[in-house]
């Protein structure tokens, strides 16, 4: 396929807005080519992933772009940094890591995007609108924003958000365009008890077993007998694009896109059907767990960054108690989640419980945790997914009030009562 | 053995297969540092990729993949080239932007689903710029 270039394309190409906007289109049109576009198409809104420091070729490749002038022209949020630049010190982060992933978030800053540092852009007054066109990076982001709130993002990868941002021009491909968006893979809940469907545990696992199945189609989940809240859909979101790469799902009767199966489906038979029993669920939910044994060091909370309602869950659940002194109890979220946190009190029992909060980042992001933990609990799909590779612990996953219980247990307590 | 699949980003290399069915993450999956696959539930965990053909059907997970597969160019570390089953946009983005910064893509070819399986861990595979794959059995 040929692709075809509006006036203003050829200007960003040729660099009439700048050094900066060239080199963002002409990666951009270099993409297209990938995709096998026919167009590009406006965007009107970005969220940068590209902030996470992991090495010196992203710094380069951000302080190139800022170095040209680079300036975003739709509203950009930016994603968690690969440094809280408060609180780094009470870590293990080596200042040398700090400094340079500081750098990093200036540069992307400096580009006029708001600071707001955080996985779950969603939760902020910046959601977009049903139907609304923008590019995103960061993967359970791009699910969210697909899924729950009908807005159109294709999977962005790092370093090509910044440039969508730059432009507002993206290919027009994918999950912009309506018959992408249809549904493949039919998942049917069947004799999944309500009380279970309720519980916060109950959505991570799903998420997990819907990425696996899904791969990269969009799964079409019906049977639910309750409506999720935003944070169970946030970790179903996170969990889906963490086993899978999935970038959009459907759930009949919740989510704006699937008022009937036949709609999420566009009509089309699905390419794969299966029914997910109650077994099937235990199983994903035993590969969530590494660590063998009742041993902790660390219970961490917070991916995607925790919500205010989320600290309004939590603080009943502290209250009156203190962690264990030989595990740590780690929160981490935004700054904003955390400042209306604090407004509203809730912090107050998270530290009089002796847990401590980090903003701005998380633990994949930034090498905060000591090599002494070996052995951490979460009740995050992602985080339990990606701290054996990325951080070499062992992982247990459980609810909510199970990471409590065990942070003051000083041990991993379950209550497993739902699941049997 | 020569198969032809299409050249998402031409370039030329040779190495060994490294190759597995199963998709991958470079972000938590792939130490930049070494070129070792650290994804503990993938089956070439363990692997050193540095320097090989790296053959799986497209990538998952972080958005921040691209990222770390760029940096692994920087280092030295990255595969010598990557066949794919399916179109893949982040490995052709850090391939890309390997390109803008480094001037150094790494060669991307995309086979069909039966050539692809063709590829077995421990072949020589040699990949031209037409996007050919010439596997050494």
């Amino acid at each position: 396929m040929t692709l075809h270039l509006t006036d203003y394309d050829r200007a960003l190409a040729g660099g009439d807005l700048g050094p900066a906007a060239r080199m963002a289109m002409s990666i951009l049109v270099r993409m297209a080519e990938v995709y096998g576009a026919a167009e590009m198409m406006d965007i009107t809104q970005a969220h940068i992933d590209s902030t996470i420091y992991i090495g010196e070729a992203g710094l380069e490749y951000a302080e190139r772009l800022a170095a040209l002038g680079a300036r975003v022209s739709v509203p950009t949020t930016l994603n968690v940094s690969g440094v809280d630049e408060h609180h780094w010190r009470e870590w293990a982060v080596p200042a040398d890591w700090a400094a340079k992933a500081h750098r990093q978030m200036l540069a992307y800053q400096g580009m006029g995007c708001q600071p707001t540092w955080t996985c779950a852009p969603y939760q902020t007054d910046m959601a977009p609108r049903f139907g609304q066109q923008i590019a995103w990076g960061e993967s359970n982001a791009i699910a969210y924003a697909n899924s729950v709130l009908g807005a159109r993002t294709n999977r962005y990868p790092d370093l090509l958000d910044v440039c969508a941002a730059i432009t507002h021009r993206v290919p027009a491909v994918g999950l912009h365009l309506t018959g992408p968006r249809a549904g493949q893979v039919l998942m049917r809940l069947v004799g999944v008890p309500e009380a279970l469907q309720r519980h916060d545990t109950f959505y991570p696992v799903l998420g997990h077993l819907m990425g696996q199945i899904a791969q990269d189609r969009n799964p079409v989940v019906t049977g639910f007998a309750v409506r999720p809240t935003d944070d169970q859909l946030k970790a179903l979101s996170a969990a889906c694009a963490t086993s899978g790469t999935v970038a959009l799902f459907h759930l009949v009767g919740i989510t704006p896109e699937a008022p009937t199966a036949d709609a999420a489906f566009q009509g089309r038979a699905p390419e794969l059907e299966l029914d997910v029993t109650l077994d099937r669920l235990r199983m994903a939910r035993r590969e969530l767990t590494t660590a063998e044994g009742a041993a902790l060091d660390l219970v961490v909370l917070g991916s995607p960054h925790f919500s205010f309602n989320e600290f309004k869950a939590l603080a009943p659940l502290l209250e009156g108690h203190e962690r264990h002194p030989s595990v740590q109890f780690l929160v981490t979220s935004s700054r904003l989640m955390r400042d209306l946190a604090r407004d509203a009190g809730l912090l107050a029992p998270l530290e009089r419980f002796g847990g401590r909060l980090t903003v701005d980042t998380c633990i994949l992001a930034t090498p905060m945790l000591p090599k002494t933990v070996k052995r951490l609990m979460t009740n995050s799909a992602k985080y339990a997914y990606y701290s054996p590779g990325l951080l070499g612990t062992e992982v247990v996953f459980g609810g909510l009030a199970d990471c409590v219980n065990s942070a003051v247990a000083g041990r991993v307590v379950r209550d497993d009562s739902l699941w049997e | 053995m020569t198969f032809h699949g299409r050249a998402l980003i031409a370039g030329e290399a040779a190495g060994t297969v490294l190759a597995s069915g199963e998709p991958i993450s470079f972000w938590g999956g792939y130490d930049a540092a070494t070129g070792e696959i650290i994804d503990r539930r993938h089956p070439l965990s363990g692997a050193r990729a540095a320097g090989c053909v790296l053959a799986v059907p497209f990538t998952r997970g972080s958005s921040t993949s691209a990222q770390v597969l760029l940096e692994a160019v920087r280092t030295g570390t990255a595969p010598a080239a990557i066949v794919l089953a399916q179109v893949d946009s982040f490995v052709a983005l850090s391939s890309i932007v390997a390109d803008e910064l480094y001037r150094r893509p790494i060669p991307v070819v995309v086979a069909d689903p039966a050539d692809f399986a063709r590829l077995a861990t421990g072949q020589r595979a040699e990949v031209r710029r037409d996007g050919s794959i010439r596997i050494e059995e």
